[in-house]
């Protein structure tokens, strides 16, 4: 989706602003936050990839004024209730329904280090041929999906090279949809700042990514 | 049924004007009491988010105590004194640096450090002559392993939409003029592949332990925005968290 949240590249955002001494997390409800998106989500609820474009369907303008939590609780009320996890009304209300199913935990706090070592492992062992080669010369496909995609705008129709194959990946694209992992080599390709951005570019500089087969297409 | 799903994300993500609506639509009899409550109460996402945890703990699917254990680990425990140790070790130790710019997922896992946020870590070393930058421009994707949670300026508009288009720019707002002949490499963490930034060793800590040299090394140098340097970072005084 070429949404508010594909920003690489945009200009007059400000200037970076930098906090001494910053906390983890500024509110309690901040970590709050963090958590219960990650331990609600336990038993393949969801996924990162759906949790990422949970966030990106934030409307625009509430993306930007946001702050970077609030994001996260808007994501998270549409992912317990988009997943059947809770009712709209029992968010509202704040109260299970009425003879509603109690589940299970699927983490308790003595499995929240293996939970953390566990991690999110989305490489896959199985026979699938890479469709590049390192050294080759490849361009970031034109394509403008409305649904979750990790190709950035700034890579798509430029050309750059392969500079590594990282294995067999899930499909953030699809995955993001519950529409399959569709496994499929992931890469890092380099663009040269000067393909991406022009003559203004210093020559030497160039801007990696990490793309999969169907991001790109043989230059 | 898409616009409807909208609002709802933007109710629930509203704090002051949002929270107040559905206080109405809910309990539209009782409309002067929750005034009330609601101009001494304002605003608080806090709030709304102890209703959705309460609810969620009453359904089953999230434990509290998970809960807290899941915070105090990051807010204590995996942070970038877990990077400063690896990258105290590459300056002590030729072979374990070779292996950690090889495969930096097993190198960095010698240490004990790796999983969430660092299933596939992949380490770039900067010189003289090479600066690597690390950025995440389509969301917030960060080496949690090695640097805990990332700053609010790392996840913002402004450097995420900056960093790959005027990298010089952003470093020199960092305070780091590069010199015009250092290739700089930026790289956005698009998958889940995580980058973490090997910076110079500082000239003059050549006598220094291990230990010690990890004491000097800080956050920012790691995601690729600071030097590492013999003064006392700023950021060290934040606890053990810099």
């Amino acid at each position: 989706m070429n949404g508010i949240h594909d920003m690489g590249g945009m200009q007059d955002m400000g200037p970076v602003e930098r906090e001494k001494n910053e906390p983890v997390f500024h509110q309690r409800w901040e970590g709050r936050v963090f958590g219960m998106m990650w331990l609600a989500s336990a038993g393949s609820k969801w996924s990162v990839d759906a949790m990422r474009n949970a966030i990106e369907r934030i409307a625009p303008a509430d993306y930007l004024r946001f702050s970077y939590y609030e994001k996260w609780f808007a994501a998270l009320v549409d992912l317990v209730t988009s997943r059947g996890l809770v009712t709209r009304a029992e968010v509202e209300s704040g109260k299970p329904a009425a003879g509603s199913a109690k589940a299970t935990p699927v983490v308790n706090a003595a499995g929240v280090p293996a939970v953390i070592a566990r991690g999110n492992p989305v490489k896959r062992d199985v026979p699938v041929a890479a469709r590049f080669a390192v050294g080759q010369r490849v361009r970031g496909r034109n394509i403008n999906p409305p649904t979750h995609t990790r190709l950035p705008r700034y890579a798509r129709g430029k050309l750059g090279t392969i500079e590594r194959d990282h294995g067999v990946f899930v499909f953030a694209d699809s995955n993001a949809h519950f529409q399959g992992e569709k496994p499929q080599h992931l890469y890092t390709v380099r663009f040269a700042a000067r393909e991406l951005w022009g003559e203004q570019a210093p020559a030497r500089d160039g801007v990696y990514v990490n793309l999969w087969d169907d991001h790109l297409e043989p230059a | 049924m898409k616009t409807s799903r909208r609002d709802f994300m933007a109710s629930a993500g509203a704090a002051a004007a949002a929270m107040h609506d559905l206080a109405h639509t809910q309990a539209p009899g009782h409309a002067h009491e929750h005034e009330h409550e609601h101009s001494t109460v304002p605003s608080d996402p806090a709030l709304r988010v102890k209703s959705l945890e309460s609810l969620l703990v009453e359904k089953g699917y999230v434990d509290p105590a998970a809960l807290d254990m899941l915070i105090d680990t990051y807010e204590h425990k995996i942070g970038p004194r877990n990077g400063a140790q690896v990258v105290a070790r590459a300056w002590m130790d030729a072979e374990f640096k070779k292996r950690l710019l090889a495969d930096g997922t097993a190198a960095i896992g010698e240490l004990g450090f790796g999983g969430r946020g660092g299933d596939y870590l992949q380490v770039v070393e900067n010189t003289p002559k090479v600066h690597n930058l690390i950025v995440c421009t389509l969301c917030s994707c960060y080496p949690w392993a090695v640097l805990g949670l990332p700053p609010i300026w790392y996840k913002s508009a402004a450097y995420r939409s900056r960093a790959v288009i005027d990298p010089r720019g952003v470093l020199r707002e960092f305070g780091l003029e590069l010199p015009g002949d250092a290739e700089i490499r930026v790289h956005d963490s698009t998958a889940e592949l995580r980058y973490m930034v090997l910076p110079e060793r500082p000239a003059g800590s050549e006598k220094m332990s291990e230990e010690q040299l990890a004491a000097l090394v800080t956050r920012d140098s790691m995601i690729g925005v600071a030097k590492v340097t013999l003064a006392k970072p700023e950021e060290r005084k934040a606890g053990g968290r810099a």
